[in-house]
């Protein structure tokens, strides 16, 4: 199955669940931003959820599939057609050779996530097939789509249209944990950080998502050395104002560790856009182990549903 | 000193020196060996790793990073290669040199004969593909990083954050004071080995004029 990029909107790429094992050369993991969209659509397409996917940033992606195909679109709410008929998200929708399917402007979330049967075929670099902007490696040429790009997929059995699963809703809320540094804050400071409601700044990308709204005094901070950090990292810089690291985060940093997004929570992260609110609520390890334990058993629960509902 | 980092993640931090640095990279080699499914990260005077939770215990992961560190030492590390990276100084090419001179008291013309007449270990990598963290900076040219991250930084910048020294290796964000531009290429994915550096090298910089 091949499609060609009629019109890539602000920022689509190709991403898979990212790079393992490379953070000790300084290579960030990268992969989709939402990763529990992107396997969630791959699941319902009935590919492996790791399989390579498009990641539609803000919307304006329009494509025209050149063969038949089945493919599933998940994450942000962005009014999808196929041939001007309008689509729901999470739901197996099965397209003519020549159809074409649009994205409109994003009205709810920031990322949406389009999974065709087989999966996207690109050459895997470093272990994985997505898109490395900065370093301009893995997915499509180590770039973003442009108009007239045709992308294969991979052979897939063939699969019946119309099933769907309920997507999880996003919410206002990202539940945090405190990080390594969350001491070195004074308590104005660190009931600042959880009192504001932060607007997710245009400033804003794949590697991180910078916040405004309030500027935390800092006081005499220390530089710090140089460590690792994480997508979900929330590093707080002298500016005073947090910064959340996403998939394309760099593997280490020298800001503040002010607080980290619970693992649970980071899908939720990579759907707020520009001009969004969101708030940081603390809550502890155990909570943050329990929300994942729940989401990897949601999971599990819709692959079960798949597969009784008999996926061929 | 172990702490955690979120409930994914643990640091052991043992402080910024050579000797320090060397222990590390030894516990880095041991617990890649005994613990592969956790993702284990060197930084300056730290050592994280990233472990999945619901698979195995962070009390786990703790116990091995002790017994990697204890493990490590009195561990001899290979000595790496030594890689000379010619700068262009000052000017368009290193905007902050002024900046770093006035925090130093020096002239920019000292700036450069100190950083240039460093001798500099990679202490790790991280940040970005193929950025090397340097030990070796002259104390008195440390400098803070910037309040707020320039949104680009060109690749091959020189650049000083702190009391650390490194080359950019491509574009991106970037807090660090810019002194210099090098057109050495630090980070190729295609190559056989993709970055120039790697921990224990030694690294020289060789001064190309001044604009």
């Amino acid at each position: 199955m091949t499609l060609t990029i009629l019109k890539p909107g602000p920022l689509t790429t190709v991403q898979d669940l990212g790079r393992d094992g490379y953070a000790a050369f300084g290579v960030p993991r990268g992969g989709g931003c939402d990763a529990l969209s992107l396997r969630l659509a791959n699941l319902v397409a009935g590919n492996d959820e790791g399989a390579a996917a498009l990641e539609v940033t803000l919307g304006g992606l329009k494509l025209r599939f050149d063969d038949a195909t089945t493919f599933v679109y998940t994450g942000a709410a962005m009014n999808v057609t196929l041939d001007g008929v309008l689509l729901s998200p999470a739901h197996r929708y099965a397209a003519g050779a020549g159809a074409v399917l649009r994205f409109a402007y994003a009205e709810r979330g920031a990322r949406a996530y389009l999974a065709l049967a087989g999966g996207i075929a690109v050459a895997p670099v470093l272990g994985s097939r997505s898109t490395g902007l900065l370093a301009g490696m893995g997915g499509f040429f180590g770039r973003a789509l442009r108009s007239g790009d045709t992308l294969d997929c991979l052979p897939a059995e063939p699969r019946a249209p119309g099933v769907a699963v309920a997507q999880l809703e996003r919410g206002e809320h990202l539940r945090v944990l405190p990080g390594p540094d969350w001491p070195l804050l004074d308590h104005a400071a660190q009931r600042q950080l959880l009192a504001t409601p932060w607007q997710v700044s245009p400033a804003s990308n794949r590697m991180g998502m910078r916040l405004a709204g309030s500027v935390v005094e800092i006081g005499a901070a220390p530089s710090l050395d140089s460590h690792a950090v994480m997508p979900g990292c929330v590093q707080l810089p002298e500016s005073g104002q947090p910064i959340v690291l996403l998939a394309d985060a760099q593997t280490t940093g020298g800001y503040l560790r002010a607080l980290v997004v619970i693992r649970a929570d980071l899908w939720r992260a990579g759907q707020f856009k520009p001009g969004d609110t969101l708030r940081f609520a603390e809550v502890d390890t155990a909570a943050a182990l329990a929300a994942l334990d729940a989401q990897q058993h949601w999971l599990v629960r819709i692959r079960r549903a798949l597969s009784w509902w008999g996926t061929t | 000193m172990i702490q955690s980092f979120g409930e994914a993640a643990l640091v052991l931090s043992v402080g910024t020196s050579l000797a320090m640095q060397r222990r590390l990279w030894a516990a880095w080699h041991i617990l890649h060996a005994r613990e592969p499914s956790v993702e284990w990260v060197l930084g300056m005077g730290n050592l994280s790793g990233f472990f999945d939770p619901l698979v195995v215990s962070a009390a786990r992961i703790e116990s091995a990073l002790e017994a990697a560190w204890l493990a490590s030492d009195g561990v001899e590390s290979e000595p790496g290669k030594r890689v000379e990276i010619p700068v262009v100084y000052g000017g368009e090419d290193g905007p902050d040199l002024a900046h770093v001179a006035e925090q130093a008291g020096l002239s920019c013309d000292e700036v450069i004969d100190r950083h240039a007449g460093g001798d500099y270990v990679v202490y790790c990598l991280g940040f970005l593909p193929g950025f090397a963290y340097l030990g070796g900076l002259d104390p008195a040219l440390a400098c803070p990083r910037r309040a707020t991250p320039r949104l680009s930084v060109p690749a091959g910048a020189v650049a000083i954050g702190g009391a650390q020294t490194a080359v950019y290796p491509l574009a991106s964000p970037g807090g660090w004071q810019l002194i210099g531009q090098t057109d050495a290429l630090l980070f190729d994915p295609y190559r056989e080995t993709p970055g120039l550096l790697a921990p224990g090298d030694s690294v020289v910089f060789v001064p190309r004029g001044r604009r």
